[in-house]
């Protein structure tokens, strides 16, 4: 079992002609995720790696009956390409893009809400599940390992640092999920603690946050009803105030989303919290056993 | 991107928002025509930080003998750490009260966020929870004129003032979404003879959106190092640390500035090389840390969809050009590792394959930590 994928999921790739696209669809293929199609306005009829390419996604559904999409479209084009998505029935949507205005993501996110459509994203690496043999993401495949360890995470580099270290500790992982680096993102650290919950393959999580917003905290308010352990190790304790740390929603703003209110809050619900990367897999055995 | 009081000005006035009659000062004899003009006028310096007033840099101007003199106190001084370079002359207010109010986006919500207090003049974060309204906006309606009565009913305002703030919010959250704004915000909203004012406005646009708002005049903050950076399409902030830092990833970048902390150094940087930046733009922002001089540079990356070889000749590249002057310690694991290691090796550059001890040693080359 995993969150969000299912091993043969049948996924597509909206921008597969692209750089990126082409080749994070050859890469998510050799982790073994089922990329039945792609598209690309006037591309249809090619392939790319074999891969079927279509004109519109209402095409592609129609001749291969996916449910999941992934993303690969310049930010201000990804409003466009996520409604084509959602309105022909895909409903798994991964938006990898970065500068996407908020103003778009609000509407995809409502949008997908009304239709009971996950989103995840945009700004993310995507989500990938090494036990189901599959991924929709940009993250590299061999830093991963099928095992017990959820981990949800702002940041893509971060979490493969973590991800890697767990997997060096022979702690694999059930799924890692990238929320989004982005002020207004589909998941919250919430929706996907409430998932990790329910996954029996799940038996512990890591959660990765940074500055900004107050998503750890409201976490940290779920934690008593998640009933597995935790370790977080949030990013940013040496950033200043009112600078934006790369990610756009990485800004303390007026003395909120400060390091110190997220690590006070998660730790007194009960999460372990480590202040450096290298602690969270050791902290992990532990809680583990 | 933040604007200027007086751009935000602007566009409140296009949509219908009653401001104050004003306009741009940038010399202290132009000041004595604005009070001609307009009669006695605030002066206020048109910089992108909050509290200007304490720190002096809004006075009063009463009559046009004195403007230039006033102007002169104001005009180029330093307000936290911007240079003033224009004034704001705007027409002197008698106000009776002062409102707050915002519309903004709500992160855990997603969605927009409109909120008011009845105790305005203030930063919001000051105010008591109890007197603040905070009403969420479905964005499939968005918001009509009773969205805003409804608070103003809830503030407490006089009856009179409820059907203009109602209107009020209708444009406030018009500008929101018209110029993809993160917020909009007018504090104080004065009450000058029985009607709203908007005594002073902010409006932050999203720099993600700034494609559908090529007219919105550049507004640059930030050193002249972030500017150059930023040219090359990398986020970068500057701090005030010397051990420069570059990193693969917005997170990453952070945690590693916390690594550096953590082992008693000071960051002299924020940079995100970005999640697969090429040797091009990689060697360009490392010699802009080179030209920081800094004590030592540190470049730890986890190579995903960045190859570690690609960093390494970038290094290689910058060392063999300008030349790197002082200690470099690089941290090399994940995607072309190897190949990474042996470029960087021939060149008689070591590489640390674990982050912990390589954070170490560059506090260390740079004669601190504990």
């Amino acid at each position: 079992m995993a969150i969000y994928l299912h091993r043969g999921q049948k996924i597509l790739v909206q921008g597969i002609t692209g750089r990126q696209g082409t080749f994070h669809a050859q890469q998510m293929r050799a982790f073994g995720a089922n990329v039945v199609g792609g598209t690309s306005p006037g591309k249809g009829g090619t392939l790319v790696d074999g891969v079927p390419v279509f004109d519109t996604v209402r095409e592609a559904v129609g001749e291969t009956g996916a449910t999941a999409s992934i993303v690969f479209v310049p930010g201000p084009y990804t409003k466009d390409a996520a409604f084509e998505a959602l309105e022909n029935g895909i409903r798994l949507l991964v938006l990898i893009p970065e500068h996407v205005p908020v103003a778009d993501s609000i509407d995809i996110v409502t949008r997908a809400q009304d239709l009971g459509a996950d989103v995840v994203g945009p700004n993310t690496f995507g989500v990938i599940s090494p036990g189901e043999g599959t991924k929709m993401g940009i993250m590299p495949n061999h830093i991963y390992r099928p095992g017990e360890v959820g981990v949800v995470a702002r940041s893509g580099t971060l979490s493969y640092e973590i991800a890697y270290q767990l997997t060096n500790a022979g702690l694999g992982q059930s799924t890692v999920v990238g929320m989004g680096g982005d002020p207004v993102v589909g998941g919250t650290f919430v929706s996907v603690l409430q998932r990790f919950r329910e996954d029996a393959a799940t038996r512990a999580v890591v959660l990765v946050g940074e500055i900004g917003g107050s998503a750890e905290e409201e976490a940290a308010d779920y934690l008593s009803t998640l009933d597995k352990p935790v370790v977080a190790y949030l990013a940013g304790r040496a950033a200043p105030a009112g600078k934006r740390m790369g990610h756009a929603g990485a800004i303390i703003e007026r003395g909120r989303g400060t390091l110190e209110s997220k690590e006070r809050a998660l730790s007194q619900a009960g999460a372990r919290v480590v202040t450096v990367p290298w602690d969270v897999a050791p902290a992990v055995a532990e809680v583990l056993r | 991107m933040k604007l200027y009081e007086y751009l935000a000005k602007q566009i409140l006035a296009d949509a219908g928002v009653p401001i104050p009659p004003g306009r741009v000062v940038d010399t202290p004899e132009d000041a004595a025509a604005a009070v001609r003009e307009i009669g006695p006028v605030a002066l206020k310096a048109q910089v992108l930080v909050g509290g200007r007033g304490k720190a002096g840099g809004i006075k009063f101007a009463e009559t046009a003998d004195e403007a230039p003199q006033v102007a002169k106190q104001i005009l180029g001084m330093d307000l936290k750490g911007y240079r003033v370079e224009r004034l704001y002359a705007e027409g002197k207010l008698a106000i009776e009260r002062e409102i707050y109010v915002s519309v903004t986006t709500d992160r855990s919500r997603r969605c927009p966020l409109v909120m008011a207090s009845a105790h305005g003049g203030v930063e919001i974060e000051d105010v008591e929870d109890r007197h603040i309204v905070r009403r969420h906006v479905d964005p499939r309606v968005g918001v009509l004129p009773y969205f805003g009565k409804e608070m103003a009913y809830a503030l407490d305002l006089p009856a009179g003032l409820a059907r203009e703030f109602g209107d009020l919010v209708e444009k406030l959250y018009h500008i929101y979404r018209q110029y993809d704004a993160e917020l909009v915000e007018i504090n104080p909203l004065a009450v000058v003879d029985g009607h709203l004012v908007a005594a002073d406005a902010r409006l932050n646009v999203d720099d993600s959106a700034l494609f559908r708002h090529r007219a919105l005049p550049v507004v640059e903050e930030g050193t002249p190092t972030e500017h150059k950076v930023s040219e090359i399409g990398l986020a970068f902030v500057e701090l005030d640390g010397d051990i420069a830092i570059m990193a693969n990833g917005a997170g990453m970048a952070m945690a590693t500035l916390d690594t550096i902390q953590h082992f008693g150094g000071r960051p002299a940087n924020f940079l995100d090389a970005g999640g697969g930046a090429s040797v091009e733009p990689t060697a360009q922002a490392l010699a802009v840390l080179v030209g920081m001089h800094p004590k030592a540079i540190f470049v730890n990356i986890f190579g995903g969809i960045t190859r570690c070889d690609d960093v390494a000749k970038a290094i290689i590249q910058v060392k063999n050009t300008e030349g790197i002057p002082v200690p470099l310690v690089v941290r090399l694991t994940g995607t072309n590792e190897k190949e990474g290691v042996a470029l960087l090796e021939h060149e008689g550059i070591s590489a640390y394959s674990e982050m912990d001890k390589a954070a170490q040693q560059v506090v260390a080359l740079a004669g601190e930590g504990r």
